[in-house]
């Protein structure tokens, strides 16, 4: 039977375990429920619960560990010469026998005897079942294949056997238990905790788990490249081009990605930081409320345009723009007309880009702004302090530390920041100083690195797992600094 | 302020035992609206100079409003609107000639929580002498400051401290370093919102035990909701009720033998 239906067996036996535990409670109480210390649907509430929990998490656990039991079973029932193979090679046969398998299930007799007689191959014939095996279907294939099988639908039977018991020991158990005194209340109370904890532990569990990831990866990459070669390197050229040739090791220099992510996301900030800023203090101070209630639900809307669409932007419109507007300037400055700027640079990736964070920017200084105690407005103005004072003097000064951790938020976005990149600053690795040519950055480059041909084991892919952690810890450190300084920040007028 | 000061002053109110007192403000046909709600109707008041006016009435009645009124915060209010004239030394505060921020420096104001700035004790009282370009050298600087917080019998307490945030005091303290803070720019008139509402008992006292010290230097109006606060420190008095001025007169007579039924309703404690 398949997991699929199991499920829904148990779930159905949940459901009737439900309506019975209500109607027991009912009966034992001879219809008086106020004698029961719970509300009947309590009663069949935790019949439920106890259905379908336990019997659900045996069949998870069987769905997790069974495959592992039976690759290794295969795996020993193979040719001696397989089985001596290496770490990566053996998990290649194990994958294709695992796809042979899944095919052999779908053949016809037909197709039987014509592997039989040799008309056909088994790859030709599993390709015909929409199977597609990657290199060639070895002699002991099938035979391997056959055998795992076997042991899958002997452990799918076994499997619905023993949960189906199990989900029926509980509702008989849970069934049994009710009695009128019982507290079916708290005991579903305390379901419904774990439930809430087992949810909020998946999101912390999954980044625990991307780090590692990422980390084990990494460690993998400084096997083959040592780390100062990779931090202190001031030269990026992973060579595509000559991997597996002699000396195809490459040169994997972080510095020229990591100056021109700084750089690009320095130049971002210096046009969002005092647009945004300035634009969040009339938002706050000057607006009227009438404007305010139409200006700022249109911010966010800016804010939430695909940064796609502001590459095509950059490339479309203003890198050709800059690109011409620096031909004219040269053509009336030295009378040699020269586009000094060209149209993929940093300076054009920097100018979309911090375009892209003037949303942030505003928005997040804008509440920060507003959270400032109308008391301290009044208390200035009162003095006799103009607008423009009271903001200088007393408003952004009391707003500055969490303006300062919404800049961070922001700088951490920049950083971040990939497709502006790609379209207005270009793929090339170079170091650099000059604004006006193209550079690129870490995140642009884990991208190519991840979509090239290579395998997966080759240092010249490994390397976008060391880039990603680089990245990672960087904003990590960002985001704290920013969250410390925020809230320190609360603190002063709560 | 000096625009102020040099207008011609001199109108006078007789007073029961024949003397003239100076009127320093004067309103006629007040009415404010907060968008189309209209909060204070046609309230025709004079403040006498070097007097403490109180405020009563119960909550909402718009003695807040008024107030505001006195030194134009209301402008800073979104979609509130001023009618009728104010006078201070017979210039018309609402005159589009007046410059707000001067008017204001004129008429300072305290405010009902106390809310000195998130900086040094210092900080807070050179503020205001600053931004209107009254000091210039530090050794001015250290002047006003102490002239400020002993007129606000606040120095003695704090003369150690002045480098420490004026957020880490005490309410009383507090509310005092704001009093402090408005009399830095020389006012001649002071305006205060429930000055003591936030305050314990004690400071209360001390705050009281002020504002009849600064009597001789400043025409004050206070806004207070406790009748014996009122009582002590006030020598007149007006009534609001739902956005009307009731009565004004002396403060004796109003407590002992008012005209109209609602303030006495009001003083007895029937309402409000
Ligand atoms: N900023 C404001 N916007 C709209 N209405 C206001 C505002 N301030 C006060 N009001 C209204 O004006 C009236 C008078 O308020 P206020 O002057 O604060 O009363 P009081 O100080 O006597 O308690 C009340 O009805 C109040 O709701
Ligand atoms: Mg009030």
């Amino acid at each position: 039977m398949s997991t699929a239906t199991t499920l829904l067996i148990i779930i159905c036996l949940g459901v009737i375990g439900y309506v019975a535990g209500r109607i027991r409670a009912g009966q034992l109480v001879q219809g008086a429920y106020s004698a029961l210390h719970s509300r009947p649907g309590y009663y069949g509430a935790f019949v439920l619960v106890w259905t379908i929990l336990p019997s659900a998490i045996v069949l998870a656990i069987w769905l997790a560990v069974s495959p592992a039991i039976i690759n290794n079973q295969v795996f020993h029932s193979l040719p001696q010469s397989i089985q001596d193979m290496s770490a990566a090679d053996r998990s290649l046969e194990l994958s294709k026998i695992n796809a042979i398998a899944g095919g052999l299930s779908d053949l016809t007799d037909e197709d039987r005897q014509k592997l039989e007689s040799g008309s056909i191959t088994m790859r030709e014939a599993l390709a015909d079942k929409g199977v597609a095996i990657a290199g060639e279907v070895d002699e002991y294939m099938p035979a391997a294949a056959e055998v795992y099988n076997g042991l899958s639908s002997a452990s799918a039977l076994y499997r619905t056997i023993l949960v189906l018991l199990v989900a029926v020991a509980g509702f008989v158990y849970a069934y049994y238990m009710i009695s009128p005194k019982m507290r079916a209340r708290n005991k579903v109370e305390r379901v419904i905790l774990g439930i809430l904890i087992v949810a909020s532990s998946i999101a912390i569990l999954t980044t625990v788990g991307i780090v590692w990831s990422m980390l084990s990866e990494t460690g993998r990459f400084f096997a083959s490249v040592p780390p100062h070669e990779f931090f202190f390197g001031t030269v990026w050229d992973p060579r595509f081009a000559a991997a597996g040739a002699e000396d195809s090791a490459g040169q994997f220099g972080l510095i020229p990605l990591l100056a021109g992510t700084l750089y690009i996301a320095f130049v971002a900030m210096a046009v969002a930081v005092p647009i945004g800023l300035f634009a969040a203090i009339y938002m706050a101070e000057y607006a009227s409320n009438h404007l305010r209630a139409i200006v700022k639900p249109l911010l966010e809307v800016l804010a939430g345009i695909p940064t796609i669409v502001y590459g095509f932007f950059a490339l479309v419109t203003v890198g050709p723009f800059l690109r011409d507007l620096s031909t004219q300037i040269s053509g009336i400055v030295t009378g040699n007309a020269f586009a000094f700027i060209q149209a993929q640079s940093v300076l054009t990736a920097g100018f979309v880009m911090g375009i892209m964070l003037i949303p942030f920017v505003s928005s997040l200084s804008d509440d920060i702004i507003t959270a400032v105690p109308r008391a301290m407005r009044d208390g200035s103005l009162g003095l006799g302090a103009t607008r423009s004072e009271t903001v200088k003097r007393v408003i952004f000064p009391a707003a500055l530390p969490g303006i300062v951790g919404a800049l961070l938020l922001t700088a951490s976005r920049a950083i971040g920041e990939t497709m502006i990149v790609v379209l207005a600053a270009g793929v090339a690795a170079r170091l650099t100083i000059n604004p006006f040519e193209p550079m690129t950055t870490v995140t642009v480059k884990i991208v190519n690195q991840l979509t090239g041909d290579l395998e997966f084991t080759s240092p010249q892919t490994l390397v976008a797992f060391a880039l990603g952690i680089t990245l990672f810890f960087i904003t990590l450190i960002l985001n704290f600094y920013a969250l410390y300084i925020v809230r320190k920040y609360r603190e002063q007028y709560e | 302020m000096n625009m102020m000061s040099e207008a011609a002053v001199e109108q006078a109110v007789n007073t029961k035992a024949g003397a003239t007192v100076p009127v320093k403000m004067k309103a006629r046909k007040v009415g404010v609206f907060y968008g189309d709600k209209q909060a204070l109707f046609d309230v025709d008041l004079d403040v006498r100079e070097k007097h403490v006016t109180a405020l009563i009435g119960p909550s909402g009645c718009g003695k807040s409003t008024f107030l505001r009124c006195l030194n134009r915060m209301n402008d800073t209010i979104d979609g509130c609107r001023v009618t009728g004239d104010i006078t201070m030394d017979s210039a018309n505060i609402y005159d589009p000639s007046v410059d707000v921020v001067e008017l204001r420096a004129s008429v300072g104001m305290v405010f009902q929580k106390p809310n000195p700035f998130p900086k040094t004790i210092y900080e807070n009282i050179v503020y205001g002498p600053k931004i209107h370009g009254l000091v210039s050298s530090k050794a001015e600087m250290d002047e006003v400051v102490e002239t400020s917080l002993r007129k606000a019998g606040l120095f003695e307490e704090v003369k150690d401290r002045l480098q420490e945030s004026g957020t880490g005091l005490s309410g009383g303290q507090q509310q005092r370093l704001c009093i402090a803070r408005a009399i830095a720019v020389s006012p001649e008139v002071i305006l205060m919102d429930e000055p003591c509402s936030a305050l314990d008992p004690i400071a209360t006292a001390k705050v009281e035990e002020l504002i009849d010290e600064l009597r001789e230097n400043y025409t004050i109006v206070i806004v207070t909701h406790s009748m014996q606060q009122a009582a002590r420190v006030s020598q007149r008095t007006a009534m609001f009720h739902l956005g009307n001025l009731v009565e004004e007169g002396a403060t004796d007579h109003m407590f002992t033998n008012p005209d109209d039924q609602r303030t006495q309703d009001y003083i007895t404690g029937r309402f409000g």
